[in-house]
C-alpha cells in the first residue's frame, strides 16, 4: 500500500466482454445550479462484477454515482440531462418510482452512518419499509444479510446492542448488510473505506469480491491500489469528464490519454 | 524598532500573567454573582417552606380561614391536569410546526412562521392571559380550566417549535441519506429517523417547556382562576400551586403563608425532578457518539 507504483493483482485479470450491461450512460450532463459538475458522460457498467471510478476529488465521480439512483434529486437546484439506463430503462423517465429504483440500486456512504437503533433494527428497516418480511421471515432476512456482509459472527450476540457500538470497520459492515437486506441488483459504494483503517479495508474489500458473485458493484475510490486490486474495469473522472474508461489492467498499466497516465502514475492528483 | 530583549520579555510576560490573574478573578467574582442569588432563593424557599410540608398539604383540602391545617391536594391536581391539557394544546402544533419548518423551512412563509414564533415566545405571559380571557372565558361566561391549559399550551408552543426545529436540524443528512437510498420516503425517514435520532433533544426541550409554564401564575389568574374545592371538571375553574401561592402568600394570615411557602417548595421541587428527567432522558441508548 505504500509504494507508488501500481500493482496489479490476479483479480482484474478475468475476460471482459462476457458480461452483460447492467446500466448504460448516455449523454449524461449534470449541473449544481450554473457549475456543470458532469459533461457528456458515456458509459456501460457490466453485471456482476465491479467497476471503479477514479480521479482527484471534485472531478465528479462521486456526482455520477449519485446520478445512478438518483440521489443527487434530494438537492436542491440541480439539473440532470441524458440518459441512465438500467436493464434498459431510463431510469430518470417520468414514470420511474424512485422507491422502487433505489430499492434496486442501493448505496454504500463514504462515512459508516447506520441508524441510531439496534444492529438488527438497523438490518431490518429496508425490508420493513418495503414490506419484504416480518416476524421470524424478517429475522431469517437480518440473519442472511449480516452473513453475507461478512458480520454475522462478530453481531450475533448484540443484535439488540446499538449500532454505534461497532467499531468503524464492523458498522461499514453493517451498512453494506443494511442496503443488501433489500436485495438490491447495483450496489454503488461512495469511497467505503476512505474512513476506515488498513485492516478494515482489507476486509471490505475481500467482502466486495465475495458480493461480486452476485451484485453489480460500482466503487469510487481515491486509492487507486485499491482501484486495481478489486475492479475488472476502471473509469478515469477529471474535471466532470470521463477521460478513459477499460479493463482495469489497461487503465493502470497502458493508458491510452496521457492524462489517465499522469494521474495514475501519480503525477498529479 | 529594536530587536525584543530579554528583559521585555521578561516585562511582557509578567503583564500577561497579571492581565490572565485580574480577568480569572473577575470570572469568578461573576459567576458567585450569578449562582449566590439563586442559592439564596433555594435555601429560603426550603427553609421557609419545609415545616409546612406534611401529609396533610399533599391529602387535604384548603381549610377556611382560622382554622388549623388542610392542604392544598386540589392545587397539586390542579397544576397537573392544566399542565396536561397545555401539553395537549402545545406539544403537537409546536413539534409539528418545528418538524415543518427543518425539513421545509426554506419558502418566505416558514420565514414568517419562524419570526412570529420567536417574538410570541417574548410576549409576557398576562399579555397570553388576556388573550386567552377574551378568546375562551368571554365567550364561555366562565374561567376554566380549559382556558388555563390554552393559555399555558400557547405559551408553551414557540419553545417547542423552536427546539424541535434547532434538534431536527441537528441530525446528520448522511442519516436521512442512509434512509433515503434505501427507498424510504421522505415522511417515513423524518418519522423513523429524524425524529428517532433527535428524540433525546426534543423530550428536553418539551420538559423545559413544561417546567417553565407550570411555575406561571399571571395568564391561569386571568383564564383557569382558582377555587378552594376538589375540582375536577375541565371546564369550571381549577386551583393551581402557582395561583395558590399567590392567593395565600398576600394573605395576613400566618397559617396561610406558612402553606404558600410549602406550595413553593413543592413547585420548585416539581421544576427541579423535570430537569433532572430532562438531562437523563437525552443520555439515550442509542446516542450517537462519534
Amino acid at each position: 500500500m505504500l509504494s507508488t507504483s501500481v500493482a496489479v493483482q490476479p483479480g482484474s485479470l478475468r475476460q471482459q466482454g462476457d458480461r452483460a450491461a447492467k446500466v448504460e450512460v448516455e449523454h449524461l450532463n449534470f449541473y449544481y445550479g450554473r457549475f456543470q459538475a458532469l459533461k457528456d458522460v458515456n458509459l456501460t457498467i457490466r453485471e456482476r462484477q465491479i467497476t471503479a471510478l477514479i480521479g482527484p476529488s471534485g472531478c465528479g465521480k462521486s456526482t455520477f454515482l449519485r446520478a445512478l439512483n438518483r440521489m443527487n434529486d434530494i438537492i436542491e437546484g440541480t439539473r440532470t440531462e441524458g440518459e441512465v439506463r438500467l436493464d434498459g430503462q431510463d431510469i430518470y423517465d417520468r414514470d420511474v418510482d424512485v422507491v422502487a429504483l433505489r430499492r434496486r440500486v442501493g448505496m454504500v456512504f463514504q462515512r459508516p452512518n447506520p441508524f441510531p437503533m439496534s444492529v438488527f433494527e438497523n438490518v431490518a428497516y429496508g425490508p420493513r419499509i418495503h414490506g419484504l418480511a416480518r416476524g421470524s421471515d424478517l429475522e431469517d432476512l437480518v440473519e442472511e444479510s449480516l452473513k453475507r456482509a461478512a458480520l454475522w459472527d462478530e453481531v450475533k450476540d448484540k443484535l439488540r446492542d446499538s449500532a454505534f457500538a461497532l467499531s468503524g470497520g464492523q458498522q461499514q459492515r453493517l451498512c453494506i448488510g443494511r442496503v443488501l437486506a433489500v436485495g438490491p441488483e447495483v450496489v454503488l459504494m461512495d469511497e467505503p473505506c476512505s474512513a476506515l483503517d488498513p485492516l478494515s479495508t482489507l476486509r471490505i474489500e475481500e467482502l466486495m469480491h465475495e458480493l461480486q458473485q452476485k451484485y453489480t458493484i460500482v466503487i469510487v475510490t481515491h486509492n487507486m491500489q485499491q482501484a486495481a486490486r478489486v475492479s475488472q474495469e476502471t473509469g478515469f473522472f477529471l474535471h466532470g469528464e470521463m477521460i478513459e474508461f477499460g479493463p482495469s489492467t489497461t487503465i493502470f498499466t497502458d493508458p491510452t490519454d496521457k492524462r489517465t497516465e499522469d494521474y495514475v502514475t501519480g503525477r498529479f492528483g | 524598532m529594536s530587536l525584543p530583549t530579554a528583559r521585555g520579555a521578561a516585562l511582557r510576560h509578567v503583564r500577561r500573567r497579571a492581565v490572565n490573574g485580574l480577568m480569572w478573578g473577575w470570572g469568578v467574582v461573576c459567576v458567585l454573582a450569578a449562582v449566590i442569588p439563586l442559592g439564596f432563593v433555594l435555601y429560603y424557599v426550603i427553609a421557609q417552606g419545609a415545616s409546612g410540608i406534611n401529609l396533610d398539604f399533599f391529602t387535604q383540602l384548603p381549610k377556611p380561614v382560622g382554622e388549623p391545617g388542610g392542604g392544598m391536594a386540589n392545587a397539586i391536581v390542579g397544576s397537573l391536569i392544566l399542565v396536561g391539557l397545555a401539553s395537549l394544546v402545545g406539544l403537537p402544533i409546536g413539534i409539528l410546526g418545528g418538524i415543518y419548518l427543518a425539513e421545509f423551512g426554506t419558502n418566505r412563509f416558514a420565514w414568517t412562521v419562524r419570526f412570529f414564533a420567536d417574538v410570541l415566545s417574548g410576549v409576557p405571559s398576562i399579555v397570553i392571559g388576556i388573550f386567552i380571557w377574551a378568546m375562551v372565558v368571554v365567550p364561555t361566561h366562565t374561567l376554566s380550566a380549559l382556558a388555563g391549559g390554552a393559555a399555558l399550551g400557547v405559551m408553551m408552543i414557540p419553545t417547542v417549535v423552536r427546539t424541535t426545529e434547532e434538534l431536527v436540524r441537528l441530525v446528520p443528512v448522511s442519516l436521512r441519506e442512509a434512509s433515503l437510498s434505501l427507498g424510504a420516503t421522505h415522511w417515513r425517514t423524518v418519522l423513523k429517523i429524524v425524529l428517532v435520532a433527535a428524540k433525546g433533544g426534543i423530550v428536553t426541550g418539551v420538559l423545559l417547556a413544561v417546567s417553565r409554564i407550570a411555575g406561571e401564575a399571571a395568564p391561569l389568574l386571568l383564564t383557569a382562576g382558582s377555587n378552594q374545592f376538589w375540582s375536577t371538571h375541565i371546564n369550571q375553574p381549577m386551583p393551581s400551586l402557582p395561583v395558590q401561592i399567590f392567593t395565600y402568600a398576600i394573605q395576613p394570615y400566618e397559617d396561610w403563608q406558612r402553606q404558600a411557602w410549602a406550595a413553593a417548595l413543592v413547585l420548585v421541587s416539581l421544576v427541579f425532578v423535570l430537569s433532572v428527567a430532562a438531562r437523563y432522558v437525552t443520555r439515550g441508548r442509542f446516542r450517537m457518539v462519534r
